[in-house]
């Protein structure tokens, strides 16, 4: 067992810095390669026209998700020393579709805003500032909201420990929804990229 | 009419699955490296509570929420992991933007929507996905890929509803895309 490099006091907290600056690098290169610092390509995620975020996310985690369950398998990672984000569940659910409002309104998401505007779009920029209002608003409300976003308080949980199966089979699960996904993905743009090359 | 952005000698994007393989080991990486994974409003919280707590520090210093953020760092709330993580992005982002002759000064709309509305509409878009991530205690990058991977149950639940709510409006926001 010696990862997470981190935990393991491989390094201290000022190289952990210069290490977020590289895989910062690693993510922001990949997210512009795959096209995401375009919002007419991200949009059209939602119009079935081009499933790109689909594929592009569900790749990422199903390649992120076998790489952590082989690392655990083979005794070189301690899971349990990955951070794990709380489960709150309704706060959860009530940002998930603010989210997807503010996706498909302004055309990104935080991470593929930066992205956009290291490359110039303008629009990326202002969008970044309404992030910055949508976070300030946040924390000037955040003292009359405290009750509803510690609601639906469920823990650290996992899909396999909530429902009480083993790791690897939610894993294999995953990965064969992802296949069917990824198959479906191509059946959709085929009926509605041609529907649109039609119009 | 679909016409890719960065028209001229811009390289086509890279295969979707080719770049979600090299954004998935990326993820994985920051798990193996740092034992967490990556984030985008994180930082930006961060920097929002910094700018509050110069602004108005007793009003801040009496707001949990700010308070959180400005705890963090080391020594300072902006040297956090996710801070520097983000730097990275940006410059990332711009080198593979270089390489790809992709980079220029350009506002993306379709073409039956003014400059003007399609900005207001991305400020309001950010707001909305500003007050989105804080509720949901982190963003695209922190809840649905990092979670996603971790197979946080709280992490799929607000994936699935990201997906819900952008379909749910994308029919009244027709016009700004197409």
């Amino acid at each position: 067992m010696m990862a997470p490099l981190y935990s393991y006091g491989l390094f201290g907290d000022e190289f952990s810095l210069v290490l977020a600056f590289i895989i910062g690098i690693g993510f922001g290169f990949f997210l512009e390669r795959a096209g995401f610092g375009s919002a007419k390509k991200l949009a059209a995620q939602f119009y079935l026209t081009d499933l790109a975020v689909f594929k592009v996310m569900f790749t990422a985690i199903v390649t992120a998700m076998l790489g952590l369950f082989y690392l655990s398998w083979i005794g070189w990672l301690d899971l349990s020393l990955v951070y794990l984000t709380p489960t709150f569940i309704w706060p959860q659910i009530a940002g998930g579709i603010l989210l997807g409002f503010g996706f498909v309104v302004g055309g990104y998401c935080p991470g593929t805003s930066l992205v956009a505007a290291s490359t110039g779009k303008v629009d990326a920029l202002i969008y970044i500032g309404g992030i910055f209002a949508g976070i300030f608003a946040f924390g000037e409300v955040f003292p009359r909201i405290t009750n509803f976003f510690y609601s639906g308080d469920m823990g650290e949980v996992t899909m396999p420990a909530l429902f009480g199966l083993p790791y690897g089979l939610v894993v294999f699960a995953v990965v064969l929804m992802a296949l069917g996904g990824f198959w479906g993905a191509g059946a959709v743009e085929r009926i509605f990229g041609a529907k649109q090359a039609e119009s | 009419m679909s016409s890719a952005s960065g028209v001229g000698r811009a390289a086509p994007y890279m295969n979707p699955y080719l770049a979600g393989i090299g954004l998935g080991l990326v993820l994985l990486a920051s798990f193996v490296v740092m034992g967490q994974g990556l984030g985008a409003s994180g930082s930006m919280t961060s920097a929002v509570a910094v700018m509050v707590n110069a602004v108005a520090p007793e009003h801040a210093q009496a707001n949990e929420f700010y308070v959180d953020y400005l705890d963090r760092g080391v020594g300072h709330p902006l040297k956090t992991f996710l801070t520097f993580e983000v730097l990275g992005v940006i410059v990332g982002g711009f080198v593979s933007g270089m390489l790809a002759g992709r980079v220029r000064r350009t506002i993306e709309k379709g073409p039956r929507i003014s400059t003007r509305g399609r900005l207001l509409l991305a400020f309001a878009g950010g707001g909305l996905m500003g007050i989105g991530a804080k509720l949901a205690r982190g963003c695209t990058s922190g809840q649905a890929l990092t979670g996603g991977a971790m197979l946080n149950f709280g992490s799929w639940a607000f994936m699935m509803m990201i997906f819900a709510g952008a379909y749910m409006l994308a029919y009244f926001v027709r016009r700004q895309w197409r």
